[in-house]
């Protein structure tokens, strides 16, 4: 049996508890919620924290507001999100993205904090530890080498959230607390340049928010490519949100995952469509402008370059899906 | 560069109150383990199987307080007070639960490994809707895999007993 190592078990009552045990005990100390992606990395020998400090008490952190925006409490399970009637007519891309991940009995136990802090994934870092010991480790973890870019300086396990890239496009905010106080951040600023240092949350710190403005009368839409219909992680994954004025696109903002260590924002296939008319020949071109900055390597599941294409393939289902 | 498995310390064990299958245990266990490893190793019911480990295959599906969820990711500390339902409690007094009945009839356990995960999301699924579309149960059952029957059986023997239950013959 693939056994958890062993730990320390806090659980705190609060989020400011939390910040303060994060503090006290140091970088050694991991936060857990639902325990879906951190246990299996814990058996797998990936992480090791000395300290488990669980969400599981934490009720501060749970509850979805809806006034003008949305605001979601970080512990708040995915399954509680896609049986949320509001959230899947206010924000119907973000609904898909979070009915999208792994299995019902998953999203039983997920959390939408642990979806977006989602560690990086590689074929040759999800594996066991015999397996991994066999190859030598690997930069993320305990090794020298980058397996899929030898002479990469640089780690390129993917970021696979399926929430990240809609929450980009949405122009969500995300609030981090620690002893020293609370800072409040452009979601996509949370994440770092490499497999490695994927997030710019720091160790003491705690999500303790997520802002979603509100949408007006943008429409928005994921897509998502893998293998199988349950389980899977994307494997490319596009995330789009459009302002229509008549055909005119007054604003657009298409975002990437799944591609690389860290969401992919597509400026250049954004301003070729604001102020434009929403034609075939600007889909095309947005879509052929968002392919270029989508550089998938061999670590996921399928080949890179037929990954890379479904990126042109999937943007440009997504603006056809939102014209009229 | 570590090359040996980091070890095992033996722990300290912890005390806890559960409530499985309508009963109160007291257990004592490794502050580490599993849903999985405490039901398996430290209460004996054995009927949870053990799969994947990664969240991966559902086999290991109980329920706690009527969710389904997978007890490979579940520490047993964090089901201190809750209402855990195993394969062990399905049958009731009158004998076998219609949906184990119905697997048996349709042939929806073949090799068997997968079926108490199968029949509790099942359960739990119908405790929530009653006459599940077939899409709705192929989306709720898709966190559980068989190898076996390609799920036809499973879905047809699922719908029977809602049918039965709701007074209909199948497949009205």
């Amino acid at each position: 049996m693939m056994r958890l190592p062993p730990f320390r078990y806090l659980a705190p009552k609060n989020a400011l508890e939390v910040a303060g045990i994060l503090n006290g005990e140091g970088p050694d100390a991991m936060i857990v919620a639902g325990g879906t992606d951190l246990y299996p990395n814990m058996k797998r020998r990936h992480q090791m924290p000395k300290t488990l400090v669980s969400l599981r008490h934490v009720d501060d952190l749970r509850g979805v507001q809806m006034n003008g925006g949305v605001t979601i409490g970080p512990n708040e399970t995915l399954r509680s999100l896609e049986r949320n009637v509001d959230l899947k007519t206010r924000l119907p891309a973000l609904w898909t993205a979070v009915q999208s991940i792994s299995t019902p009995l998953l999203r039983n136990m997920g959390t939408i904090g642990g979806n977006i802090c989602l560690d990086t994934r590689c074929n040759y870092y999800n594996q066991n530890f015999e397996w991994r010991r066999a190859i030598n480790f690997c930069m993320k973890c305990e090794g020298d080498t980058c397996w899929v870019a030898p002479s990469s300086s640089v780690c390129w396990a993917v970021n696979s959230s399926d929430t990240v890239p809609v929450l980009i496009a949405l122009g969500a905010t995300v609030t981090l607390v620690s002893v020293d106080g609370a800072r409040t951040i452009p979601i996509h600023e949370l994440f770092g340049t490499d497999g490695i240092e994927y997030l710019t949350k720091r160790k003491d710190e705690v999500l303790t928010r997520i802002d979603i403005p509100d949408q007006g009368e943008a429409k928005s839409v994921y897509r998502k490519v893998r293998r199988r219909g349950a389980f899977d992680f994307p494997v490319a994954a596009v995330a789009a949100r459009l302002t229509l004025q008549g055909n005119t696109v007054e604003d657009v903002s298409l975002v990437l995952n799944a591609v690389g260590p860290t969401p992919v924002r597509c400026e250049e296939a954004e301003g070729v469509l604001r102020g434009n008319a929403l034609t075939d020949e600007r889909i095309a071109e947005a879509a052929q402008a968002a392919y270029r900055p989508a550089k998938p390597l061999d670590n996921t599941d399928y080949v890179s370059m037929w990954r890379k294409k479904m990126i042109r393939v999937e943007v440009k289902r997504a603006l056809e899906g939102m014209r009229g | 560069m570590s090359t040996t498995k980091p070890a095992h310390p033996p722990t300290r064990t912890v005390h806890r109150v559960f409530y499985v299958n309508g009963e109160e245990h007291e257990v004592a266990f490794a502050p580490h383990k599993t849903l999985l490893e405490v039901l398996r190793e430290d209460l004996g019911l054995t009927g949870t199987k053990h799969g994947c480990e990664l969240g991966e295959c559902g086999t290991c599906t109980v329920l706690v307080d009527g969710e389904p969820i997978l007890s490979c990711l579940m520490l047993g500390l964090e089901c201190d007070g809750r209402r855990i339902d195993t394969i062990e409690g399905m049958a009731g007094e009158s004998g076998a639960h219609p949906l184990q009945t119905k697997f048996a009839e349709f042939g929806a356990a073949q090799c068997g490994y997968c079926t108490p995960g199968f029949l509790l999301t099942a359960q739990a699924v119908l405790e929530e809707d009653p006459a599940p579309s077939r899409e709705k149960l192929a989306e709720e059952l898709s966190g559980n895999l068989c190898r076996c029957t390609g799920y036809l059986k499973i879905f047809e023997a699922i719908e029977q007993v809602a049918a039965e239950k709701r007074g209909e013959a199948a497949g009205e």
